[in-house]
């Protein structure tokens, strides 16, 4: 721990450098939050009935999906750079080193730019914290604070898993967005307002369900369109676990299958 | 750029005719060689299209069917031919031009006897040329299998789209043009290249369907070059002008189309009469 974050200071001093490039990239991350938020007001705005939802209530879920996403992807996403190094072959220096493949890809380009996706999705967060009806007990900020640990932990696995994909088709990198940015987006808007198909799968495939919607409607207590059970909060966990567990193992796999592209 | 303001006698207007083409067709075999880039392409632009697809077809069906004068089917169809339009106009943009800049490449380039941004867009459009086919056309025969949508009712509608997304493509070149020459200043455009993103995305109806925004915020965005470039072929697709007011359209883009072109000449000009070239 301590060396990610050596390792993650000495990136941002070598970015800091570049002071114009790293603040406008900062400030342009930030604004795709706010234009994307704002694409989901002006849909709720048109749409006089959300399953029994209230607009803050899917605000609430909106951000408890986007700050979770926002921080992995801070953490951990620059794992999706295996593709360029599996590409080139530098993955073979990585490999030789005497740390984790994983620890490096994701310390050595930490990003702290990334960070500007957090802010706007953290006020969202806020905002809707202060204004939902909800009686903020004990019990209910300790569930909010692992639905925020499980979803970082759920995206993240994506990630992992979608980049270890690359040591068998490193051409698949765009797909694989498919997976993590696509997940996010689905989760911009509560599940029962998907089709069946794209609720189970959001549910059983990928199960992103878990990040948002599920703590959402324990939380907030919300209308519960689809009948899910109240005990389903408690499979949020197992469900990071699991996750993470099998996006380790194919990771694992991948770096085992990976073959070196140098001559 | 010495040739900037002359003028070419005919027939080296006709060689410079021939070198364009020429480059155009070398970039579409180019483009074409990837193809399991592109197939991946595909499918993660038919996911986000089932997403939009689903809330827009959601948003009409709960108002009744008909929202902002847009059915659901139309809703549908609007989110695969826009998911389909992505890298024919370039919507998320292209890093070479970007690229050549900053590592000093674009030197040889500024050597060809060939103007620099008529190069580029020769270029730009030969690939281009291979997205309509490539991935364009499948995420909305891929969305129609889920999703019920609508077509073209009249002939004279699919020569309209064509030559509307071949100009909105060209504005998408000039767009990203701006950015690209903007490396010559700041050595590193992410942050501006990402901006020019978000701005085409939000404003170009690719987030949604400008008819959607508050009343205030579609007219201004209709008098964006932005709208250029995904809106307005899409209406056309859907059948939402009479002929006239497609020519009309169509007209309103290529003004945008020079527009946005003879600035970003005049971007290159001042760029390259301070340009300090990277490398040795």
């Amino acid at each position: 721990m301590a060396l990610y974050g050596r390792l993650a200071a000495a990136r941002i001093r070598s970015d800091w450098q570049y002071r114009t490039s790293f603040l406008t990239v900062l400030a342009s991350q930030a604004m795709v939050m706010v234009f994307e938020f704002l694409g989901v007001v002006f849909v709720l705005q048109l749409v006089p009935d959300l399953g029994g939802w209230t607009p803050t209530e899917v605000a609430f879920m909106y951000a408890l999906a986007t700050v979770p996403f926002g921080i992995a992807d801070l953490l951990i996403s620059s794992v999706e750079k295996t593709a360029d190094h599996v590409q080139q072959g530098t993955f073979d220096r990585i490999l030789l080193r005497p740390q984790p493949a994983l620890f490096q890809l994701s310390a050595n380009d930490f990003q702290l730019r990334r960070i500007g996706k957090v802010v706007p999705s953290s006020a969202v967060l806020v905002w809707a914290v202060l204004n939902v009806d909800v009686d903020w007990t004990l019990g209910r900020i300790g569930v909010f604070v692992m639905a925020i640990v499980c979803g970082v932990v759920i995206y993240g696995s994506l990630w992992v898993a979608t980049a270890s994909v690359s040591f068998w088709a490193v051409a698949s990198r765009e797909a694989m967005n498919s997976v993590t940015y696509g997940g996010q987006s689905a989760n911009e808007y509560p599940l029962h307002l998907y089709r069946n198909w794209i609720r189970a799968t959001l549910g059983w495939g990928i199960p992103l369900a878990f990040v948002s919607y599920v703590p959402t409607q324990w939380l907030l207590d919300a209308e519960n369109p689809l009948g899910l059970s109240d005990r389903l909060i408690l499979a949020t966990p197992a469900v990071a676990a699991a996750m993470a567990a099998l996006a380790l193992a194919i990771w694992t796999i991948g770096i085992r299958h990976y073959q070196s592209t140098g001559s | 750029m010495t040739e900037l303001g002359a003028s070419p006698s005919p027939m080296r207007a006709r060689a410079s005719v021939r070198l364009h083409v020429e480059v155009a067709r070398r970039s579409f075999r180019r483009a074409s060689t990837y193809r399991l880039a592109t197939a991946s392409g595909v499918f993660v632009n038919t996911v986000f299209g089932y997403l939009r697809a689903s809330v827009l077809v959601f948003v009409a069906v709960s108002s009744g069917g008909v929202v902002r004068g847009l059915s659901a089917e139309e809703l549908a169809t609007y989110a695969f031919v826009s998911q389909g339009m992505i890298m024919i106009v370039g919507l998320f943009g292209d890093p070479e031009l970007g690229d050549r800049i900053r590592s000093g490449d674009v030197v040889v380039d500024l050597y060809r006897p060939a103007d620099l941004q008529t190069w580029w867009l020769a270029t730009w459009l030969g690939k281009s040329a291979f997205q309509v086919a490539a991935r364009g056309i499948p995420p909305v025969l891929l969305g129609a299998i889920a999703f019920d949508l609508v077509w073209p009712s009249e002939w004279w509608i699919w020569p309209a789209f064509v030559a509307s997304i071949a100009v909105a493509s060209v504005i998408g070149f000039g767009l990203r043009f701006w950015s690209a020459v903007v490396v010559f200043w700041l050595l590193d455009n992410r942050g501006v290249d990402q901006a020019m993103t978000f701005t085409i995305t939000f404003f170009a109806g690719m987030l949604l369907p400008l008819q959607l925004f508050p009343g205030w915020l579609e007219t201004i965005a209709r008098w964006l070059p932005f709208a250029s470039l995904v809106q307005l072929p899409v209406e056309l697709y859907l059948g939402q002008h009479d002929p006239t007011s497609a020519l009309l359209t169509i007209c309103q883009q290529v003004v945008w189309a020079v527009v946005v072109l003879a600035l970003g000449r005049r971007l290159l000009a001042a760029a390259t009469r301070k340009v300090v070239i990277q490398g040795g």
